[in-house]
């Protein structure tokens, strides 16, 4: 690990960004614009309330998902993750330089979608605040890292596009959302617990309903920050520096 | 000191089920510009991938600065620079050269430096991907310039550049040599052998000949050197049906 090089590769993603506002414009406001239209449509502060917090959780996992995949992929196809190989430049160093670069988007974008839905649109929590920002947070960061390692086996950039609803909408289905995870058979919940997205919502479920930070809580916020740094790790270990 | 600065030994690489390389073997001594020859599909790049130690090989040795090649020693030692440029199109070109300078850990003045030898410090605020096919070369060679590596390996370095520029990068890297690194340059037309000190000719994943213009054009008996090439495959395909 070289911690100059890893914040070199952030600001390189940042600076590639800022030539880029629009891509930055949609990652900070399409979750916000999202949770608008969701407080409308169901156009009830109460059952907003009950679905938000999972929701703030769910919509930035996806977006950086999606967002860090695509980017991976293009470093590769574009010859300079080869270039990058040939240089002095450790593949940890070169993750974690993305895992931060889009931490920071991502907790700009959390920060935002948040604020709109905590003032405007009247979402009321019983847990605190920023147990309610650090859960998201950390959902971002996941989707951040399981985008890298999926990326790996992505040749095309259509490939990474439909790895999303493979890798994503399957989580979305079974994290307990639409369904309490409890009331699913035993295959399903087995599925379901060996997800990590179930453990965001189950985390960002207690933040809503009540006020005490118990075990589960810390434990499942533990399985969420470990999750995404195995998917980095892991990441890691399938980019190779000779390739056939 | 007197070591070579590649040697390939017995080198066999095989992509996608086919033989690409097959059997190679030569050295290219310190401070000398080689030019490596031959048609396009001939097994020139995946040649330079070996080196760079990129390639997964089936068998050989490739020893590069008296370390097998890929080691990590090697990562600040030598340079390379891919056919297609491999550089961030939406950095401008000192951004861009920026971030590989922190990666080598090179002081940033070495960026001015490397844009001014390759001619492109008025474009050097501008972005990649706004840049002349022929610039974009230049910045992706700039790149392999950067900390002043021992060796350069170079893929068609002057493709797409016109005779002009071509003169000018081709004066660039004599001077590099006369300060004592060694470049490798690879190229499919011939008018650019003659400004090697030595060549490699390659065709079908072999090596036709390795030796200066001026002997090989005299083994032949060729007017120029495409000429030569030319003998060369016909005697090879004699002595081989």
């Amino acid at each position: 690990m070289n911690t100059s090089i890893t914040l070199a590769t952030t600001r390189r993603i940042l600076t590639q960004l800022r030539h880029d506002p629009r891509t930055v414009v949609l990652i900070i406001g399409v979750p916000s614009l999202l949770m608008i239209l969701l407080r409308y449509v169901l156009n009830s502060e109460q059952r907003f309330s009950a679905l938000a917090p999972a929701l703030l959780g769910i919509f930035p996992f996806t977006i950086m998902f999606l967002l860090t995949s695509i980017t991976t992929l293009r470093e590769r196809t574009t010859g300079t993750f080869e270039r990058l190989m040939t240089l002095p430049i450790g593949k940890l160093d070169l993750l974690f330089g993305y895992a931060l670069a889009f931490g920071i988007l991502a907790t700009l974008q959390v920060l935002v979608a948040a604020g709109i839905s905590l003032t405007w649109l009247g979402l009321t929590i019983a847990g605190s605040v920023w147990s309610l920002l650090l859960i998201t947070v950390l959902d971002a960061l996941l989707g951040t890292a399981l985008g890298l390692f999926v990326s790996a086996f992505a040749r095309t950039e259509f490939q990474a596009i439909q790895f999303m609803p493979v890798f994503v909408l399957p989580q979305f289905l079974l994290c307990g959302l639409f369904v309490p995870r409890e009331s699913m058979g035993w295959l399903l919940r087995g599925l379901s617990d060996v997800l990590p997205l179930s453990y965001a919502v189950d985390a960002l479920t207690q933040v809503t309903r009540s006020a005490s930070i118990d075990g589960t809580l810390v434990r499942n916020i533990g399985i969420i920050a470990g999750c995404a740094m195995l998917a980095l790790v892991l990441g890691a270990a399938t980019l190779r520096r000779r390739t056939p | 000191m007197h070591e070579s600065a590649i040697v390939v030994d017995g080198l066999r690489v095989v992509r996608g089920g086919r033989p690409v390389i097959r059997d190679i073997g030569f050295e290219v001594a310190r401070g000398t510009v080689t030019g490596l020859l031959g048609p396009n599909g001939c097994g020139k790049s995946t040649l330079m991938r070996s080196i760079v130690g990129v390639q997964i090989v089936a068998a050989g040795a490739v020893t590069v600065l008296g370390h097998p090649a890929g080691s990590p020693e090697l990562r600040r030692r030598i340079g390379y620079a891919t056919q297609e440029p491999a550089i961030y199109a939406d950095l401008t070109v000192v951004e861009a050269l920026r971030y590989f300078a922190a990666v080598l850990g090179t002081p940033e003045s070495d960026v001015d430096r490397v844009v001014g030898q390759v001619g492109l410090t008025d474009s050097a605020h501008t972005l990649v991907g706004a840049l002349s096919g022929g610039q974009r070369g230049r910045a992706n060679l700039a790149i392999a310039l950067l900390g002043t590596p021992e060796l350069l390996v170079l893929d068609e370095p002057t493709v797409g550049s016109d005779p002009e520029l071509r003169d000018e990068l081709w004066t660039l890297f004599r001077e590099l040599a006369a300060c004592g690194a060694t470049l490798l340059i690879s190229s499919h037309v011939m008018d650019e052998a003659v400004r090697c000190e030595q060549l490699l000719f390659m065709r079908q994943g072999k090596l036709l000949a390795q030796d200066t213009p001026e002997a090989l054009r005299r083994r032949t008996g060729a007017p120029d050197l495409e000429q030569a090439f030319l003998r060369l495959i016909k005697e090879q395909e004699s002595a081989a049906p």
